[in-house]
Parts: structure tokens; sequence; C-alpha cells
């Protein structure tokens, strides 16, 4: 009897250690796919306008209203974009950089960016926050498309002329694609590499007025040399959205 | 205590209440009544809430309309924040009406301001602005060149009317048009008749779908082809139920959107939406991008969007070695009836709220008015494919000079924008707008999610008849709360509207001042008695 409640009560233990372990940080099973749950390379496969159900972590949240929430979620081995996906505030607010969710929706595809859309999700235990992964060298490539919606970094690139401003000198950045927005709005800027120019945003929704971000962007001047990290979101080309610029050490 | 003192002391207590009632929540406003002079020695900031296109031009028209009205009147400061999108102005004019922080002026459509309505003396009506000598339209005292009532395109200024009350001036005015690759539809072996349909839309449409051994379509040789893109959807059934003369809505806020011709159309919509011949804005993309890179070849935009459509368009979004080579015509919208052409009137209005300052309003209303100048109304227009709303800017020799130089460049002149603005002249008489009342701006979003379930239904593989369409109904009528939707129609927040249980201080307030009345009236009984 007494061996049986030893054996019980060691058990019991056991069990109570694993359920107090923190949650696993970019452990090597947290890809480990719930019964039912489509991995990366099933994702990737499956038919637009199909139903996908997949599991991954939040990167970044860009926008919620009207109980809809657009998130950047990643998996270890690549990245969903989660488009007005049904979200009440109150859940919003549960959604931290590295939550574990699982969404049942819609794969779709909007001016060439795949994402997941109609969809719901459920929070689930587990944490993962992905490291940017350099993808400097696939700029102008067929493969940069591989890495759509991760959280990538580019660096030593130069700031181009996005436009002109006022004065009519070039200006290192513009309000809207076109310079007709203004204080809040998207920033464009143009960065150069290898005699290519490529058009980065600072989404507003995703990095408001108030961000370093943004900050730091209105501080550019042609011909910096600049680090960027950001989501590798997709317009009719690649338009990553920059979430942190730094001088090139 | 004496008997006046109890009073006074009863009352002091009751008025306390109602400060107190009066200070919880937004102070309702009094109704604007015109000053008699507008003061000139006092400064006023007010705050133009605009949407523009993600247009440069216009941001810079709107910034030289402001800079040209405060050299005007330096007394008057406009501030200016933009907007791409009038849904976003709705929202945030709804989240500053809480607070009584709404704009000076706001570039809206009438349908969102019957929403605004909802709040007590929130929106200014401006019949009594029009008719005054001095300030009105053309008024004696306005220092500038103002146009008279009788100048503003009749039709235009009535879509700003409802609920009795002239609500907005018209700003700007668009329709819709259908951008075609013509070179397509001959390639095809088509040739664009006279007056668009419905039917040849589709049949062209999926002629387009024929497609070679290796998956490419035989039109474009491309591997992509989407030959019909909608932007709008809400617009786009609600004209075709205009032009079947199906049912909508009505002034007093009755509505019939769930019924057999919707539900034909959408079957229709359907049968095409499974070829992959017909999608929408909202599932693909923006049209002129597909038409640009010859992946489409039916684009239905609004003439407000014409600057991004065709081959030498000054806008674009996609890069050049996308772009394909076409001629681009320029049509009203697909006819049911092709001798009774119907389509949709839209475009920007201005509204201006009220404030506790009477002369503050009035110098909104002097701003407003001045977007009406000659100066404005024509550079706005020459944008995109707008037309002005004064005969008076219609009819200046400077716009019909712009009108005739069509296709002279492929920037001021580009003849794509002035073909589609000088369409929409031409069916003036052919344009409608929906009635409007509190919960119209959401029978018109039910109206376009209709078309877009549809759609997205069909490429999921659902199947799409009665059954399916009844469900959606059911669907539309929850997500839009349509069963809540205003009887009373156009509902100012005077009118009969449910304003719900009576919020605890009201109630302190009532229940204070009878007991008040209760006390003084056994106090006065007990003193009788005594004398006696």
């Amino acid at each position: 009897m007494k061996k049986t409640a030893s054996l019980l009560l060691a058990f019991a233990l056991a069990l109570a250690c694993a359920g107090c372990s923190s949650p696993a940080k970019d452990s090597g099973s947290a890809d480990a796919k719930s019964p039912g749950v489509m991995t990366y390379e099933e994702y990737l496969a499956a038919d637009l306008d199909t139903e996908v159900v997949i599991e991954a972590y939040v990167q970044a949240k860009q926008s919620w209203w009207d109980n809809q929430a657009t998130v950047y979620s990643q998996d270890k081995d690549g990245a969903y974009f989660l488009y007005n996906m049904a979200c009440s505030q109150e859940d919003y607010e549960k959604l931290t950089v590295g939550t574990k969710i699982k969404v049942t929706g819609y794969k779709s595809e909007w001016s060439g960016e795949t994402e997941i859309i109609d969809g719901t999700f459920e929070i689930q235990e587990g944490n993962y926050v992905a490291e940017p992964e350099d993808v400097t060298a696939l700029l102008g490539s067929d493969d940069l498309i591989k890495h759509q919606n991760k959280f990538v970094c580019f660096k030593g690139m130069t700031v181009e002329p996005a436009g002109q401003d006022d004065s009519e000198n070039p200006a290192a950045y513009l309000y809207n694609w076109d310079g007709s927005g203004q204080e809040g709005d998207d920033l464009y800027f143009n960065v150069s590499l290898n005699g290519n120019t490529y058009t980065f945003t600072v989404e507003s929704y995703l990095c408001d007025s108030t961000t370093d971000v943004y900050a730091a962007v209105k501080n550019l001047n042609v011909g910096d040399k600049i680090d960027m990290e950001g989501f590798l979101y997709w317009y009719e080309g690649v338009n990553p959205h920059i979430t942190s610029v730094t001088a090139t050490k | 205590m004496k008997p006046l003192n109890f009073t006074a002391a009863a009352l002091a207590f009751a008025v306390g209440l109602s400060v107190l009632a009066g200070c919880h929540g937004k102070e309702s406003l009094s109704p604007f009544e015109i000053p008699a002079e507008f003061d000139l020695s006092k400064q006023y900031e007010i705050t133009f809430w605009a949407k523009n296109d993600t247009n440069k031009t216009q941001t810079a028209i709107y910034e030289k309309a402001i800079s040209d009205f405060e050299a005007l009147y330096p007394n008057i400061t406009v501030s200016l924040r933009l907007y791409t999108d009038y849904g976003k102005i709705y929202n945030d004019v709804i989240t500053n009406m809480a607070t009584n922080t709404t704009p000076n002026v706001c570039i809206t459509y009438p349908d969102h301001i019957a929403t605004y309505l909802t709040g007590t003396n929130m929106v200014v009506p401006l019949e009594g602005l029009f008719h005054d000598k001095k300030y009105g339209l053309g008024g004696s005292q306005v220092s500038f060149d103002s146009p008279a009532l009788q100048e503003i395109t009749p039709k235009f200024l009535e879509e700003c009317s409802f609920g009795g009350h002239y609500y907005a001036l018209p700003f700007m005015r668009s329709t819709e048009a259908c951008y075609i690759n013509k070179t397509y539809v001959e390639s095809l072996g088509y040739t664009l008749p006279e007056t668009l349909t419905w039917d040849f839309v589709w049949q062209v449409s999926e002629a387009a779908m024929a497609q070679a051994p290796d998956g490419t379509f035989l039109v474009n040789g491309q591997k992509v082809m989407i030959p019909f893109i909608y932007k709008s959807t809400d617009n786009m059934m609600i004209q075709m139920l205009r032009q079947r003369q199906a049912p909508y809505s009505s002034e007093n806020g009755e509505f019939s959107l769930f019924h057999d011709t919707a539900g034909e159309l959408l079957l229709t919509i359907a049968e095409h939406a499974k070829t992959g011949a017909f999608s929408t804005f909202k599932i693909s993309s923006y049209p002129a991008n597909f038409l640009n890179a010859g992946q489409c070849i039916f684009a239905i935009d609004s003439t407000a969007g014409a600057t991004w459509m065709g081959t030498h368009a000054p806008l674009c979004d996609i890069s050049a070695d996308k772009l394909t080579e076409f001629e681009t015509a320029v049509m009203p919208i697909p006819q049911f009836d092709p001798e009774n052409p119907q389509m949709i009137s839209q475009g920007p209005s201005v509204c201006i709220f009220n404030k506790a300052d009477s002369q503050e309003v009035l110098a909104s209303w002097l701003f407003a008015q001045y977007l009406l100048t000659n100066d404005v109304q024509i550079a706005y227009s020459e944008t995109e494919g707008y037309v002005p709303v004064t005969l008076k800017a219609l009819n200046a020799p400077e716009y019909q000079d712009y009108l005739s130089r069509c296709g002279e460049d492929n920037s001021l002149y580009y003849d794509v924008k002035i073909k589609a603005a000088k369409m929409l002249l031409d069916n003036r008489d052919h344009t409608f707008v929906t009635p409007v009342f509190n919960g119209s701006a959401s029978l018109r979003d039910a109206a376009g999610q209709m078309i877009e379930n549809t759609v997205k239904s069909v490429r999921r593989g659902e199947t799409i008849d009665r059954e399916y369409t009844e469900k959606l109904y059911q669907d539309m009528t929850s997500l839009y709360r349509l069963d809540q939707i205003s009887r009373a129609g156009i509902s100012p927040a005077s009118s009969k509207a449910d304003l719900g249980k009576l919020p605890f201080m009201s109630v302190l307030l009532l229940s204070s001042l009878g007991g008040a009345w209760t006390l003084i009236i056994l106090y006065v009984i007990f003193q009788n008695l005594k004398k006696r």
C-alpha cells in the first residue's frame, strides 16, 4: 500500500514538475504539430481558397478593428500572415509576441501576398520568438518569396532618394508612396544594394508615429548606410514592413 | 428652518443635481444660430478632415485652398488632417462624437452623416446658411467669388438633402466606369456595343477563359487572367438592383435587399466566379493592376480612379516590366436595359459639425463654401475623373479648355481620365443615389458583402443555390444588425428613437425633485393646519 502510495506521489510530482516548466522558447519541440494541424510544407502545398489549419507563434500585431485582428505569425519553418482574423479586443490583448495559436482559415492571395483569411484562432501552450533571418543576399532573386512574411533583416543598404521635399531637394522618405500623406501615415523609403533599389515601408498600423522606427526613418538622410529588421510583406513585389532601422556599424 | 429657505435649499439641491447630471457624459449642443456678423477681430482655429485618393496633387490643392482662404480671412486658421479612406473618417468621427471633438469641416458621404445625426445638433443643417444674405452662397459679406445657390448643380445638391434638411455641400462628383482592354475584346472577335450590357460582359469574359494546353490563357499568353473585376461590390449590387427595378430601400428607412431578384443576380455572379471569369477587389486586388498587366479585360472602378487605368496611366502600382500595351475604352457600367441606363452618383461631400461657439461654425461654413470656388473646383476635378459640382466651374472657359485637350499628354490631359469625366457629364441625368437613413451605411455594406461571400464560397467549392442565399440573408442580417435599423428613417437625435433606460443621475435628479415637491406640499399643508 505504502509502495503504491509512494509511486502515485512520485508520478504526481513528476506531472506537477512537467506542468510547472516554463514554456518552450525556441525549443526543439516547439513545432510539433497537434493532430489535424498542417506542417508549413503542407500549408505551402495547399491550394488557394482551401481550408488550412496551422499552429504558429505571434511575432507582431498589426491592427485590431471591429473584432478583427491582423497578425504576423511564424513557426520554425515559415511564416503566416493572418489577415482580419476573428478576434475580440480582450483576446487581442492576450496575443503577445511569442504566443502560440492554432488558426483555422482559408489560404488566399492578394496582390502576391499569401495570407490566411476568414480565420479563427485559439491560444495554446507554447512560446517562440523568431530571430530575424538575414535575407539581404536574396534581394532581387526568385528565392526571396520563399521567406514571405518572415521576420527578416537586411544589412548594409544605402538610403536612396524617395522623391523630393517641398523645396525640391531629394527626400529620404515620403508620407505615403507618393508624398500625399502627413505625419502618422505610412512612411516609404528607398534603399539600394549592388545597384538595385527597393522600396521599403514603415506600415503605420504596425509601427505608428510614436515608435522608434518611425522616428528613425524620419531622421534618415540620402546616402546613409543602414541595417533593418522587419516582416517580408508582399504587394505587387517585395514590400517589407520595417520595424527597426539602425546605422550600419 | 423658514419655509422660503427650505424651498430654496430644495431647489438649490435640484439645480446642483441637474448641473452634476449635465456634467456627466457629453454635453448636448444647442442648435446653431447664424450670427448677425462674423467677428473678424477674434482668431478661430478650425479643423478640416479631408479625403484624398493617395494623390499628391490633391493634397497640394487642399493645402493651397487653405493657404488662399487664410489669406482672405487672417483670423481663421485651418488645420488639415488627411485620410485616404472614407471608412476611416467615419470611424474617427464616431469616436470623436462621444467627446465633442469632431472636426469642424469634414469630407464625408451622406450615408455616414445619417449616423452622425444620432448626436443631438451634432451636424449643422445648412439651408439657413445657404440663404443668408451676408454669409450665404454668393453672400454680400463673403470675401471670395462664392457660387450662388442656383450655380450648384441641382441634382448634386439634392443628394445632400435628407430628413428635410441639407446636411452637406457636394464637393466633387464621380460615378463608376468600366475601363476596358479594347484590344483584347477585339482579338476575341467582339466589337464593343454602343451601350455595354451585362450579357456582353459575361459573354466576352467567358470567351477569355480559353486556355492553351500549357495552362496559359489564349487571349494574353499569361498564366493569369481574370476577365472581369469589380472594385466596389456594394455599388455593383445596388446598381444591378436599380437597373432591374428591384427594391432596395426607401426614404423612411425600410429596406428590401433579400428577394428573388437579388438571389437571381447572386446565382449569375456565382456562375461566372466558378469559371474564374469574375472576381472582386477584396478577393483579388485592384482592378487597375490586373488591367494594366493585361490580366483583366473589364475593370470597373470609380471615375476617380481613372489615372490608374491603362498602359500609360500616370499612376501605377505594378512594375514597368509587367505593363502591357493595349487600347483602353471608357464606358458606363454594364446595363440590363440599354434604353434606360442607370449608374450611381458618388463622390465626396462636405458637412459642418456644430460647436458651442456659433462664430466658429460660421468660420467653418465660410471655409466649406470656399471649397466651391472655381479655383478649388476646377483644380481638384482635374486630378482624377471627377466633375466639378458647380455650374459656374463646369461652364468656365478654363474647364472647357481642359476637357477639349483630352489626350494631349499622359498627365494633366490623360485621355482615360478626361474620358471618364466626360462620361459622367454625358450621363448626369442617368445617375441616382440611394436613400439616406440611420443604417443605410450598414445596408450598403451588406449589399456588397453578399457578393463577396458568394464569390468566396464558389472559390471554396461550396454550392450556391436557393438554400445558400437564404442562409446568406440571415448571416447578413445578423452581421450588419439589419433587424435593428430604425424604421423611422432619418433620425436626428430629437426624433422618437428609443433612448433606453434613464441614466442613474437622471433617475436621482427626478427622484430628488419629486421628493422636494412632496416635502414642500407637506410643509404647506402643515402650516395651513397650524394656522387653523
